[in-house]
């Protein structure tokens, strides 16, 4: 992953367009190391090195959030350890493990 | 009379936007402490919404014209929570209401809040039409387009198309222009011939409309009028592009690889349902909207203000705050700043936006002739053709069809999908959609984990 990539300049869905100057933060997505940006939601990281959060329970598309302001439900994204959190409410933590497919032996 | 103590009397505001911040001063200068419940990690609420602390962008640049305001906003409410002139819970949804009783999720866990009044000034969403192919991942509401770009710096696509019709389409292609965002095309619903009839009622604002007549020049040819959509193609990753008929009914495809929609607001009511308000059907707005006088009151000790209340904007939802705070103060027998002026201020604001909500309506007619196929429904995927099924068994009332269809059961609980699921209910059966009824609301009126839950905060 080139350093473009890895700051949502390519691989994911977003493009940043200011606030660049801020310090760097690392998160795991689907067993792989990413950074993102301090000030972040878990949607922006995530987002910038993918082009969804979640797969659709009730039908073959993926989903990437739709509303940004809590009310759609839209982005809910799974944690490793089973939890889930809404993405577009949740500031990005450094250390954070995510996943974009529910975690071995949950039930959709 | 025995006077009130201000502070034997617990006051509680639901939402930090314009009308909860203008609510709390108004109460604060009169000596009452009031609690300040707001979802948001900052308040602003959502067009005065701030990027995290570390973000550098200046007020002029995220807010633009509007740039005064929402600093004085900030900090008259930052100034209240530094005096601890207010009780101030950041980042808490209030989830339920029973007898006087707010249930709220908080950072930390449940929390139970009581009050002797209330006030809610929950605000609106996009009011949303469902598209064929609005499902796929990389379309987004317009509100979210610009939550993305003003509160973290960035556009949610490299080539986007913003569809719909309404004050915050040319405002937010505006927005993404100046920021440097790809913006392709601007599909507005309404007609030109539409928006000029509007435009007489709209001069009781007349500043707004020069502001909203430049943004719209900016635009250049990327903006089109009176255009149909007619559907979005999509890949496993998003959007490809978008389908469209022009004003002279040619059909046209634009590439792309986002798309927001949106046509005006959708005021959040849940609350104030819960809390028991009573509903008309409003002709302008075309949606269900609560029972209120001028002033905010809306029976007992409930108030309400803002865009949950009459859709009138950032500066109406001030001048509604102030009104709901002085109404609840005199309602405590507490001396109130004088109404008159802002109930003036109040009434020129409803002429404006009435105007501009039938210059940008609601594309009815394209609602009504979504193919079986379109997805209605986009927590659980319920088509249109599901949704006219469940009315021909179950007859046409929204709860009904609910119950059958599954239609508004979502995590969403209908707030994206209910107008267009009654339009479409209504179009078969040859009612107006008002005589399809309101679908009730359910709490918890966000979803709820239920490990967070159990503790207590």
């Amino acid at each position: 992953m080139t350093q473009a990539q890895r700051h949502g300049q390519g691989a994911g869905r977003l493009v940043r367009l200011s606030e660049l100057e801020r310090p760097h933060v690392g998160f795991c997505l689907d067993g792989t190391d990413c950074e993102a940006l301090a000030g972040d939601t878990v949607l922006t990281a995530v987002l910038s090195v993918r082009t969804s959060v979640r797969r659709s329970e009730f039908g073959p598309e993926n989903r990437a959030g739709f509303c940004l302001m809590g009310a759609c439900q839209d982005c809910w994204i799974w944690q490793e350890d089973g939890t889930r959190l809404r993405a577009c409410s949740t500031h990005l933590v450094e250390g954070m493990r995510l996943t974009t497919t529910e975690p071995e032996g949950w039930l959709r | 009379m025995v006077a009130v103590r201000p502070n034997a009397v617990r006051v509680v505001i639901v939402g930090a936007g314009p009308a909860g911040i203008r609510a709390a001063q108004t109460l604060v200068a009169a000596g009452v402490k009031p609690v300040v419940i707001d979802e948001g990690a900052r308040a602003g609420g959502q067009i005065y919404r701030r990027p995290p602390p570390a973000f550098k962008r200046r007020a002029e640049a995220l807010y633009g014209s509007e740039a005064s305001k929402a600093v004085d906003l900030h900090a008259v409410f930052d100034g209240m929570v530094a005096s601890g002139t207010i009780d101030y819970l950041p980042a808490t949804s209030v989830l339920s209401h029973a007898e006087n009783v707010l249930h709220a999720l908080t950072p930390a866990g449940r929390r139970e809040i009581g009050y002797d009044r209330l006030i809610i000034a929950t605000g609106a969403t996009d009011r949303v039409a469902p598209v064929p192919g609005w499902q796929a991942p990389g379309v987004y509401s317009l509100g979210a387009a610009q939550i993305a770009l003003k509160a973290q710096g960035v556009a949610l696509g490299r080539s986007i198309v913003l569809a719909g019709s309404g004050p915050l389409l040319t405002f937010v292609a505006y927005q993404l222009l100046e920021a440097g965002a790809g913006v392709v095309a601007v599909l507005d619903t309404s007609g030109l011939r539409n928006q000029l009839a509007g435009l007489f009622g709209m001069l009781s604002r007349p500043r707004l409309v020069l502001r909203g007549l430049a943004m719209r020049a900016r635009l250049g040819k990327l903006y089109h009028a009176g255009v149909t959509i007619t559907g979005i193609d999509t890949d496993s990753t998003g959007p490809v592009a978008i389908r469209w008929c022009d004003a002279g009914g040619k059909a046209r495809e634009t590439a792309c690889d986002m798309v927001a929609l949106g046509w005006h607001l959708r005021a959040e009511t849940q609350l104030a349902a819960l809390a028991g308000c009573r509903f008309d059907y409003d002709a302008d707005w075309l949606q269900w909207l609560p029972r209120a006088d001028r002033m905010g009151r809306a029976g007992g000790n409930l108030y309400l203000a803002g865009d949950g209340l009459r859709i009138l904007g950032a500066d109406g939802a001030e001048i509604a705050g102030r009104l709901a705070a002085c109404a609840c103060l005199s309602d405590m027998d507490l001396p109130a700043p004088d109404s008159a002026g802002d109930l003036r201020r109040l009434a020129r604001c409803e002429r404006f936006a009435r105007a501009m909500a039938r210059a940008f309506p609601w594309p009815a007619q394209m609602v009504r002739q979504l193919p079986d196929e379109t997805v209605v429904c986009r927590c659980e995927g319920v088509t249109a053709a599901g949704l006219r099924e469940g009315a021909a068994l179950g007859g046409t009332e929204v709860n009904r069809v609910k119950s059958l269809a599954r239609v508004g059961m979502g995590r969403c609980q209908g707030r994206f999908c209910q107008l267009a699921a009654a339009e479409i209910i209504a179009a078969d059966a040859a009612i107006d959609p008002a005589e399809a009824g309101r679908l009730r609301d359910q709490a918890p009126v966000r979803p709820l984990p239920i490990g967070a839950w159990i503790r207590d905060a």
